[in-house]
């Protein structure tokens, strides 16, 4: 039986029947890995003793009906989240030898619930990067076609769960890490609300933008285990005081007389003939569910990428200082002095893009330059936050395509670190903001996937899934998968 | 936005990043293109809006002053490069006598 082509909530079922063991759903992924991933390296780690304890262990449960929620079904960890006991390395060499002490919170709310992990996902190093290529284990291949990159910086889970090597994924957000591998990948990808997730065990890059979330095959299956890793967590102070949020209630409600919002602004920009085409297409379809389509203007949207490369590469600086070869993690060899270990340490074990943005952050936080850069920042943030505010008065959700075009070629962007920024250009506001943003697939070009985004207001993650379930519905590019 | 070498090493010293005199040119022009991004924000009239702190416009909650964590130094010594005694081991930061 091809278990890999079963949904999330049909693999539930199943395993709730009998129909199959958790064992057979995990064993199914483990060597579909073993058989695929070497093409395309999505995973750092893969955990297999682990999986089949756990696996086992749920197994066990169901025998007794003792099982949990989401008891057996399996899933694939981003390598940003720590993990007790396994290597934890943010694809960096500086976290080449971590092996977490304890775990994120996002792991052990689906480990609670039964959630088997089958290994730790590839990724830019620190969440760096729109293409996982900065990888200290190696670039990530996108199963679409693999001269092209997966997108990143979650680029791993994107490209695991495209090629049906695990179910789902969880990923992170920064200021697109999520939704733009979502779309180069032809999946569906859901950053929450910010403090919707707890950031606890989750290695910071930075932290006001952070958020993790999870990359799928669907809205209904990111839904489901959204659900399960949000909630109030006293281990992280940015975590908002909410309770888990039931976000399958609404997915099969419709759309009819909803307003999504056109921001002008973001329609104005030069955009490929088929990206426009992919997204009209998207737009007569909300119509034709009697969703209703207004224009909306949000003023201060293109300053969204100076302020993100202020305010992350700032917080970067200020978050990355900790690795300083003294605690854990990579140390140079030799040091003359103490003085030299901090310096040759660092140099050696973060990679350009990584260094880059600690210089920046660096310089932006600098004697001097704190108001005219920083401060300056934090206010247009807000500026494009009241944008939002406003613009959510007169509608229920805002559409725009999720990236400039599809995916590229490895090595393409790699030498122009702001050609490689424009990646984010529709993605970054939401984080700036700190509303859940989510990617569907809408649309192909040349053989690669393309897709939309929707951002909604604040704690709005359950209309967005409905939207992206509606669309999902009544259209099947969510179900292409490539082959490989 | 221009550097100058100056500057340039000043910053990477700020960071603690040693960087290679080889690499400064190319290091440069890389980090005065993302610099120049910046530029942008000085047409924003920005003078009537607070810096934003959080998204969501709360406050920092505070907890009671309890302790939490539990005792984990041997298996967080277990990841440090260098270890003696129960303690980190780092070059010599001290001058003087051993």
């Amino acid at each position: 039986m091809d278990l890999h082509k079963l949904s999330l909530s049909k693999q539930l079922e199943g395993l709730k029947k009998g129909d199959f063991t958790s064992t057979e759903l995990t064993s199914h992924y483990l060597n579909r890995i073993s058989e695929l991933d070497g093409q395309l390296n999505s995973f750092i780690t893969v955990t297999e003793d682990q999986a089949l304890s756990q696996a086992k262990a749920a197994d066990e449960r169901y025998k007794t009906n003792n099982n949990f929620s989401l008891d057996g079904l399996p899933i694939a960890h981003k390598d940003i989240f720590c993990t007790k006991g396994v290597l934890t390395t943010c694809g960096s060499k500086m976290l080449s030898n971590f092996e977490a002490p304890y775990s994120s919170t996002v792991y052990e709310k689906l480990d609670k619930n039964g959630m088997v992990m089958l290994g730790k996902t590839n990724m830019d190093e620190f969440a760096m990067g729109s293409s996982n290529e900065t990888s200290y284990f190696g670039p990530v291949k996108n199963p679409w076609n693999i001269e092209y990159v997966p997108g990143g910086s979650s680029g791993g889970s994107a490209s695991c769960v495209s090629a049906e090597l695990a179910p789902i994924a969880t990923a992170t957000d920064t200021g697109g890490s999520i939704r733009q591998p979502a779309s180069l990948c032809g999946l569906t990808g859901i950053k929450p609300t910010y403090g919707r997730v707890s950031r606890y065990g989750m290695i910071a890059f930075a932290s006001s933008l952070d958020q993790g979330g999870v990359i799928a095959k669907s809205a209904e299956d990111a839904a489901l285990i959204l659900e399960a890793m949000s909630g109030h967590d006293p281990k992280d102070s940015t975590s908002l005081k909410l309770d888990q949020p039931d976000l399958t209630k609404n997915l099969n409600n419709p759309v009819k007389g909803m307003k999504i919002g056109l921001p002008k602004e973001f329609f104005e920009k030069e955009m490929a003939p088929y990206v426009l085409k992919s997204i009209e297409e998207a737009i007569e379809v909300y119509k034709s569910l009697g969703a209703e389509i207004v224009e909306i203007s949000l003023e201060n949207i293109n300053l969204s990428l100076p302020i993100y490369y202020i305010i992350a590469p700032a917080e970067c600086s200020a978050n990355l200082s900790r690795y300083d070869g003294v605690r854990y993690g990579y140390r140079c060899e030799d040091p003359k002095d103490i003085e030299d270990l901090f310096m040759r340490t660092r140099e050696e074990g973060f990679g350009a893009e990584v260094k880059r943005r600690i210089l920046i952050g660096t310089y932006a936080l600098s004697a001097g330059y704190y108001d005219a850069f920083y401060l300056k920042a934090q206010k247009c943030r807000q500026l494009v936050a009241n944008d939002f505010s406003e613009a959510f008065k007169s509608v229920d959700v805002i559409l725009s395509p999720t990236t400039p075009g599809t995916s590229f070629k490895s090595g393409e962007k790699t030498n122009d670190p702001v050609e490689m920024y424009l990646q984010d250009i529709f993605t970054i506001p939401a984080n700036l903001a700190g509303l859940p943003g989510l990617s569907i697939p809408c649309g192909e070009h040349n053989g690669l996937p393309l897709g939309m985004q929707l951002v909604g207001n604040s704690l709005e993650e359950s209309k967005l899934l409905q939207f992206a379930h509606s669309f999902q519905s009544n259209t099947d590019w969510h179900m292409k998968m490539p082959n490989i | 936005m221009a550097l100058s070498d100056q500057e340039l090493k000043e910053i990477a010293y700020l960071a603690r990043i040693s960087v290679k005199e080889e690499s400064l040119p190319s290091l440069k022009k890389e980090l005065e293109d993302i610099l120049g991004l910046f530029k942008q924000l000085d047409e924003a009239n920005t003078s009537e809006v607070n810096a934003m702190s959080h998204p969501l416009d709360l406050s920092q909650p505070t907890r009671k002053d309890e302790v939490t964590e539990e005792d984990l130094r041997d298996e967080l010594l277990k990841n440090a490069p260098s270890v003696k005694s129960g303690l980190f081991l780092v070059p010599k930061v001290i001058d003087g006598e051993n």
